[in-house]
């Protein structure tokens, strides 16, 4: 196998391994409609556009392609939801990527804007959406002038917008930037920043807006990256999909992995063949640590995933064998910690992202999270008691009650407990503020013990409920 | 008395034409509003409210949701550096240190010629490129000291004018949809059966000329 960077492409490097949506990216053109053309641009639309659109949804349904945001669930199967002989219905692409450690819906908005559409339209198709709203994340200034102009080279050429192709297939795809907040990546959430309000997850149930969504309509949110693989799809049917990757993972997908490693990059992996050893150490992936370093705990999944060890390592991306372990490969991001790494310090720069990220609709969240910054501020600051580790425990078990998931620690004899967690939230971003303090306790609690033991007598002058005798100063 | 110009009036028309309901052009207006006078002015509240017919109230609920809208002037150029885990692991902190002590404000100030606010910033998603920041969102990789006090020298300059705009344009090329392509929004109370092409299959090797 060869790899190399490409220069045009920050962050991405391509290998020898199969390409499924950053085939283009290669091209420094790639973004424009004229590349696009010349490398069989639109062909999956027209191939879909020759078929009815129920055959079309069966395609994708075939391809069990699954959804690259973070959860994982089936697209085909997703679209299924929307509930018979009620219209309209709506897409909407969440491209407002912001996990921490996520960075690949980016470079394919960027690089390959096309390749985007063409999959929203195909969508479209399949599903009977009547009108399309791509939703791109705020900050990403050159992600949202490449599909603008897309957009517009796209409409000019007749492949969006009223009777494309020459069909009676017409949709209009608007685009609509954020403003900066995390939890809009939440499907509901993005529903209500759509609709002009403060951008907050809906009470559930429905759980999908696919039953009530965009102005209470069946609507269809899908991730940018899921979307891209449409047209691949539509080009090479579902069988050529599935033959790469596992049955139950298939195909190929894109991972940031960054931190402690000798060559971080956006790499697009084989799903379930790559395991995070090869990921981090191959010589076609990341290249290890750097010299005289060793590995000593890795993200797998974005900022919101439990942390793994080296242990974990000969796991592959598949996430029927990553939940039992204790994790989840969530929204495509790898975090190296190498042997230098502070680890309650880490653990504070995700706590305190999900903290300041909290929408404040549930309490738990809202008054949770930032408890768990304070409290993990003080302890890496050196002014911690011990106590102060119990009340982290206590305020996380608020927010998850239960046992939260985590990594087997063999030496303590600490089997796995496997994913997912009980959430007193809504959504996700309360236990997300947990999860790095879970896994940091869990997986390293002696350094956290360096940091309080000084401070032991403190505790030995309070008394009564933990909770409610710790100090509020920071 | 508008706050919009003429120009950006009608781009709030064409904006609020999009949508099934005028209310989802409510932070597409901030922007534009914001595009315009640098932050989200209380004139400019007042009038999205009237364009998207809520009220003034109901658009400051929604500005003070997102983080990108300001609503107090801001430096011409907005330095977000990101702090959260894969840059602070390559060193944000220490940049963020030397940030404050070159242009001699805390994380959150504006330097008092109103050209810089500096400001501590959440994942930007340029995390194989930490530490990263970005300049009235346009993108700075690995960052270092040195190459910090450089970007800072060529803002100062002017130098860099033509890639920068100035705080609140973030994206310099907008979508236009031509007329005679589009579909027009489809509002839930004028449409309720399936669309045509669901009905009617569409016919064989058809493709734009």
């Amino acid at each position: 196998m060869a790899s190399y960077t490409i220069p045009h492409a920050p962050g991405f490097v391509a290998n020898d391994a199969p390409r499924i949506v950053t085939e283009r990216f290669d091209d420094p053109a790639g973004f424009t409609l004229e590349r696009y053309l010349a490398t069989g641009g639109y062909d999956g639309l027209r191939a879909a556009l020759e078929r009815p659109p129920d055959e079309v949804h069966s395609e994708v349904r075939d391809a069990t392609l699954l959804g690259r945001g973070g959860a994982g669930f089936p697209a085909g199967v997703k679209w299924g939801f929307c509930p018979p002989g009620v219209w309209p219905r709506y897409l909407v692409v969440n491209g407002d990527e912001s996990e921490p450690g996520t960075y690949k819906d980016r470079l394919l908005m960027e690089l390959d804007p096309h390749q985007l559409i063409e999959g929203c339209l195909i969508a479209c198709y399949a599903v009977g959406l009547s009108q399309c709203f791509l939703y791109i994340r705020g900050e990403m200034a050159l992600a949202q002038e490449r599909v603008a102009q897309a957009l517009n080279e796209a409409y000019e050429a007749g492949w969006v917008g009223r009777s494309i192709c020459g069909t009676d297939f017409s949709v209009d795809i608007v685009l609509h930037s954020g403003a900066g907040a995390y939890v809009v990546g939440e499907e509901t959430a993005l529903i209500e920043s759509l609709e002009g309000n403060r951008g907050m997850p809906r009470l559930k149930p429905p759980y999908f807006p696919a039953a009530i969504g965009l102005y209470g309509q069946p609507t269809i949110v899908n991730n940018v990256e899921t979307l891209s693989n449409l047209p691949w799809i539509m080009r090479n049917g579902a069988e050529a999909f599935t033959a790469i990757g596992t049955s139950t993972s298939p195909g190929t997908r894109m991972i940031a992995v960054s931190g402690h490693v000798q060559r971080p990059g956006v790499y697009e992996i084989t799903n379930g063949a790559t395991t995070f050893r090869d990921l981090i150490y191959g010589e076609d992936y990341c290249r290890g640590p750097h010299p005289g370093r060793e590995l000593k705990a890795f993200v797998p999944g974005g900022g919101s995933a439990p942390w793994f060890t080296p242990a974990q390592l000969d796991l592959p991306f598949e996430a029927s064998e990553v939940g039992p372990q204790g994790s989840m490969l969530g929204s495509g991001a790898v975090m190296v910690m190498d042997d230098t790494t502070d680890i309650p310090a880490a653990a504070l720069t995700l706590t305190k992202f999900y903290a300041h990220e909290s929408c404040g609709k549930c309490v738990p969240c809202r008054e949770g999270a930032t408890w768990l910054e304070r409290v993990l501020r003080r302890v890496c600051d050196g002014t911690g008691t011990p106590r102060d580790l119990d009340v982290l425990l206590e305020v996380g078990a608020s927010i998850s009650p239960g046992d939260f998931p985590h990594a087997a620690v063999p030496e303590r004899g600490l089997e796995a407990k496997p994913f997912p967690y009980q959430m007193t939230t809504i959504c996700f971003v309360g236990p997300s503020a947990f999860a790095p303090v879970h896994s940091a306790l869990t997986l390293f609690p002696e350094e956290f013990e360096a940091r309080v033991v000084a401070n032991a007598h403190l505790d030995a002058e309070l008394s009564g409920d933990p909770v409610s005798e710790v100090p509020v100063s920071v | 008395m508008s706050f919009f110009t003429e120009e950006n009036r009608a781009l709030a028309g064409e904006i609020i034409g999009r949508y099934p309901k005028r209310r989802s052009a409510m932070i597409p207006l901030l922007h534009v509003a914001q595009g315009q006078a640098g932050w989200v002015t209380p004139e400019a509240m007042t009038e999205i409210a009237e364009l998207v017919d809520t009220t003034p109230a109901e658009v400051l609920g929604t500005c003070s949701f997102y983080e990108m809208f300001k609503r107090e002037p801001v430096g011409k150029y907005l330095v977000n550096i990101c702090v959260t885990m894969s840059c602070a692991l390559a060193g944000a902190v220490e940049l963020m240190e030397h940030a404050e002590e070159r242009l001699g404000v805390r994380a959150g100030g504006t330097t008092p010629d109103g050209m810089f606010t500096l400001a501590s910033a959440e994942c930007q998603a340029a995390c194989t490129e930490a530490p990263c920041l970005q300049v009235n969102y346009r993108y700075r990789y690995r960052v270092d000291t040195e190459g910090f006090d450089q970007l800072i020298d060529d803002l100062a300059s002017g130098s860099l004018a033509g890639e920068i705009p100035q705080h609140g344009i973030t994206a310099r090329v907008r979508q236009h949809i031509p007329a005679d392509r589009a579909v027009g929004a489809v509002p839930p109370a004028e449409v309720n059966e399936a669309p045509v092409w669901l009905a009617a299959p569409a016919p064989n090797g058809a493709g734009p000329a």
